[in-house]
């Protein structure tokens, strides 16, 4: 049944019936005479039947025209989620609460409004047997909790997919969970730290205001006890944490920036302690319990961010499919890939991708490995072959024996490799940490050294200005400087389907160097094309047969050539009728066999006639003689700049095609405007000189900076040789090129698929051609920028504050004010560069969600 | 004004007694989801005719 049908156009302007569900035209053919409900499919009805009879009609109420459109049911009604009753799906997503209940967590898709959520949280009163439904609008998901014994989950499943709702399982996630609890910490030490500092603020009000108004000094020694209660609590409790940290400092020896932080706490606590049992004197509590507040908030922010770009790469475990088809005792039955253990059969359709690591036992296909291993060419895999997770199945049913699931795929090894690499810290971080170190080791120096000067004048006013100093010369906003910049960068990098890897990139890339571009793809299209056809062109018919087996993209372009052509009258009169054009023609129905030769071209059949397409060396080794005049026009067409396909039919050569790739319409624009902007551009290319010499001419790149007919191993000597006189980005193959990527300063993958590339490089751009890089250069210059603006902020901030709290001219009170705004200017800094000045067409309020989320 | 010597305790002990609410919410997972209950909130009303409506139908 179903669904995305154009209903608009097709119906009558007559009478005209909108979907009781969905609100969407119904279709002529469907409208029942006489009835007030209409629906526009069967989906649509059993919906509105489900929801009217469990008493929810009130529901349509809720909706606003916009949101109502989209309740369009977009559901498989036959799918019998089976699956769901499994023991082993139980064991595995769902959890006993007791005897009788259980519960469980499923992605659902659909939810676009708040009447949705409405809807599926009534599921207790159109199942019964539900005891609870919950729905999380952010997540998307739905936390069900049910009788087992009462109804089934597949029931409940169904249920969810009838109102439109198709329900999908998500399996527990250690790590999410694991961010849950710390949040909840993260929430719980601030709320705590902002009821003690607001209390310590009002107690510190009734105490100034009775400076003025005769006080008793009972009543003010209550209000500085009370004060002192609040503050200890905040130092124990929210304050903990820096004390930890600090502890953990002295520990390992290494200055860290929590140090001066939980010395002003801990000196300030004494002292005001001190001050109230004594009676007199200055007591800091209140500023203290700020500073504490103000500080968390701070780290609370720095954790939302860590946790989001953790959860991006956790998006990566969705390359794998979720369902497949078990085959149990040679029938096929639906389920769920986590469901898969080893040894099980699976069977693949075409177009699927492969669910497990496996090999196969039945049938013949061929597989794109691009996903892993960056050929773009299928390799052909017979029984006996293993196949990937997360390949496609490019061609043919097969059948699959497992070996290999979820954490062992080789998939899956490539994530964890990407994870691994994002918890490294950038350079210019770990530049600033140690900055911030020696600032610490000298901020307690000065903080000594404050205390025994003032000492020979007062006790008070020594500790006073040490503690000010301790506080107000914290490198908080030095450390959060550069991860903030990088984190907002990397964001807004991912949006553009840029993925950076490591924030060094971001630095490295500032400075104009050189730039190594990749031919295929980069510049050109990426896609050949048949440019002329030189010879008998009575046999592109037989040949475009023979390439019609093939994907390579030379078969591809030839096969695509006789598409084009058959259309013109003119060639079809240049067809000879002879008893070639007649077999030309009946070719279709004729026994094909092909066999391709990797690396040179393919050698087959059609009919009677022998067919061998490829390179030169192909048609030397078959032993069959170049005349003179074909050696010419190969001369010819390289001097073109094209690439040259031989072919050759019973044993000899009847034509050569020019093969060429043409250069993308952006490319000379974007050259131009790299090399105005400072940088060398050059070309390291696998084709032949000539084709690259002509690129290079027509986009203005000197010719001693076009390299031809490199492998990879020279491509990585190109690159060492450059690197002596500074940057060096190399764009290239993710995995053919490795080697040069590493060794450049800057990798730029391309091709490959994400995973196998971000383990070579760590740059890799989803989209080709030229923009995408001079996006991330553009990105770069601006958020090295930010960085430095960000250091240059926060150390005169430090600097000259620390002065003046060794002077004495700020006590403490202040230095808890304006320490929180140094971290505070940072990170509107951060804000506003990922704003401002973009090259790009992206709204800018993305940029700003990131930077604060 | 020495009722305050009774006012100012009780007054802190009230803000405990908030905190430790606090606390005990946030453990409870009232602050995880912080979209959906804004978005629920809203049918309050309607649901309750809905009640109404069903009682009336049976």
């Amino acid at each position: 049944m179903i669904v995305k049908s154009s209903t608009r156009s097709t119906q009558d302007s007559a009478v005209k019936h909108d979907c009781t569900h969905c609100s969407l035209p119904v279709p002529t053919g469907l409208v029942v005479p006489d009835r007030v409900e209409q629906f526009c499919c069967g989906g649509c009805e059993g919906a509105y039947d489900l929801i009217h009879s469990s008493g929810l009609g009130s529901f349509y109420r809720m909706l606003d025209g916009e949101s109502a459109s989209q309740l369009k049911l977009d559901v498989d009604a036959k799918q019998g989620f089976a699956e769901f009753d499994e023991p082993i799906f139980h064991d595995k997503y769902a959890k006993a609460i007791n005897d009788s209940e259980s519960s469980v967590e499923l992605a659902v898709e659909g939810i676009h409004c708040a009447a949705c959520i409405w809807l599926i949280e009534k599921l207790p009163s159109i199942r019964s047997g539900v005891t609870s439904a919950t729905a999380n609008w952010a997540k998307r998901t739905v936390r069900v909790r049910w009788r087992t014994a009462e109804v089934s989950l597949s029931k409940i499943a169904k249920t969810l997919s009838d109102l439109g709702y198709p329900p999908s399982p998500i399996l527990p996630n250690q790590a999410r969970d694991l961010w849950k609890l710390e949040n909840r910490r993260h929430l719980t030490l601030i709320g705590v730290a902002a009821a003690c500092a607001g209390n310590n603020m009002i107690i510190s009000a009734a105490l100034y205001f009775g400076m003025f108004s005769h006080m008793t000094i009972g009543m003010a020694g209550l209000l500085r006890a009370s004060s002192c209660i609040v503050g200890v609590l905040a130092l124990l409790w929210p304050g903990r944490v820096f004390l930890k940290s600090a502890f953990n400092a002295i520990k390992t020896r290494t200055p860290h920036m929590d140090l001066p932080i939980a010395l002003g706490l801990s000196v300030g606590t004494i002292a005001g302690s001190v001050n109230v049992v004594r009676g007199v004197g200055e007591i800091y509590f209140d500023t203290l319990s700020v500073l504490i507040f103000l500080l968390l908030i701070g780290r609370w922010v720095q954790f939302r961010q860590q946790a989001k770009a953790a959860s991006a790469v956790d998006l990566l475990y969705r390359l794998t499919p979720q369902k497949t088809l078990k085959l149990i005792d040679g029938e096929a039955h639906e389920t769920l890939v986590d469901l898969i253990q080893i040894d099980d059969l699976v069977q693949i359709r075409p177009g699927d991708l492969f669910p497990v690591d496996g090999e196969i036992v039945e049938g013949t296909t061929t597989a794109d490995e691009s996903i892993l291993t960056g050929e773009s060419q299928v390799i052909t895999k017979i029984v006996g072959d293993s196949v990937a997770a997360g390949t496609m199945n490019a061609s043919s049913i097969v059948v699959v024996r497992t070996t290999g699931i979820g954490q062992q795929t080789r998939i899956s090894k490539i994530v964890e490799l990407v994870e691994q690499a994002s918890t490294d810290k950038p350079e210019i971080v770990q530049w600033a940490n140690k900055i911030g170190g020696y600032f610490v080791a000298v901020v307690i120096l000065l903080a000594l050294a404050t205390l025994t000067f003032w000492m020979t004048v007062d006790v008070e006013v020594a500790i006073d200005r040490c503690i000010a100093l301790l506080i107000v010369a914290c490198p908080c906003a030095l450390a959060l400087a550069t991860p903030l910049a990088i984190a907002a960068a990397i964001g807004r990098a991912a949006s553009e389907r840029i993925m950076i890897k490591s924030g060094d990139v971001l630095q490295s890339l500032q400075q104009p160097g050189m730039i190594w571009l990749d031919k295929t793809g980069t510049l050109t299209e990426g896609q050949l094309k048949v440019e002329r056809w030189y010879g008998d062109t009575s046999r592109v018919d037989i040949v475009a047969t023979l390439q019609r087996t093939s994907s390579h993209p030379v078969a591809k372009a030839i096969v695509q050539y006789r598409e084009s052509c058959w259309t013109q009258t003119e060639f079809l009169k240049s067809v000879p009728l002879n008893t070639d054009g007649q077999c030309a023609l009946e070719a279709r129905s004729l026994v094909i066999d092909s066999k391709s030769i990797p690396g040179k071209g393919v050698r087959g059949s059609v009919g009677f006639h022998k067919l061998l397409i490829g390179n030169k060396q192909l048609i030397l080794e078959s032993g069959i003689t170049i005349a003179r005049r074909f050696e010419c026009i190969e001369q010819r067409i390289i001097d073109a700049g094209l690439s040259p396909c031989w072919i050759a039919t019973d044993n000899s050569i009847t034509a050569i095609v020019a093969m060429g790739d043409s250069l993308r319409s952006d490319a000379q624009e974007s050259v131009q405007h790299l090399q105005q902007s400072g940088w060398r551009v050059g070309i390291l290319s696998g084709d032949h000189q000539q084709i690259v010499d002509r690129v290079a001419k027509r986009l203005g790149i000197p010719p001693k900076q076009a390299i031809g007919g490199v492998a990879p191993e020279q491509k990585l000597a190109a690159v060492n040789a450059s690197s002596q006189q500074g940057t060096v980005v190399m764009v290239g193959d993710g995995v053919n090129d490795s080697a040069a990527l590493a060794a450049a300063t800057v990798g730029i993958a391309v091709k490959s698929g994400a995973e196998a590339s971000l383990a070579a490089a760590p740059v890799y751009l989803a989209n080709t051609g030229l923009t995408p890089i001079i996006d991330l250069l553009a990105l770069c210059k601006k958020t090295s920028s930010t960085m430095r603006i960000n250091l240059g902020v926060s150390l005169t901030y430090n600097v000259v504050f620390a002065g003046l709290a060794f002077a004495g001219f700020i006590d403490p009170f202040v230095a808890a004010i304006l320490m929180p705004i140094s971290s505070l200017t940072v990170v509107a800094l951060s804000v506003r560069s990922g704003k401002g000045n973009r090259s790009t067409i992206r709204p800018a309020t993305d940029t700003i969600s990131e930077a604060r989320s | 004004m020495s009722v305050l010597y009774i006012a100012i305790p009780v007054a802190l002990v009230v803000a405990l007694i908030a905190v430790i609410a606090f606390v005990a919410q946030v453990r409870n997972g009232q602050y995880d989801d912080l979209e959906t209950p804004a978005h629920r909130m809203l049918f309050d009303d309607v649901e309750k005719s809905n009640q109404d409506e069903q009682n009336s139908g049976r």
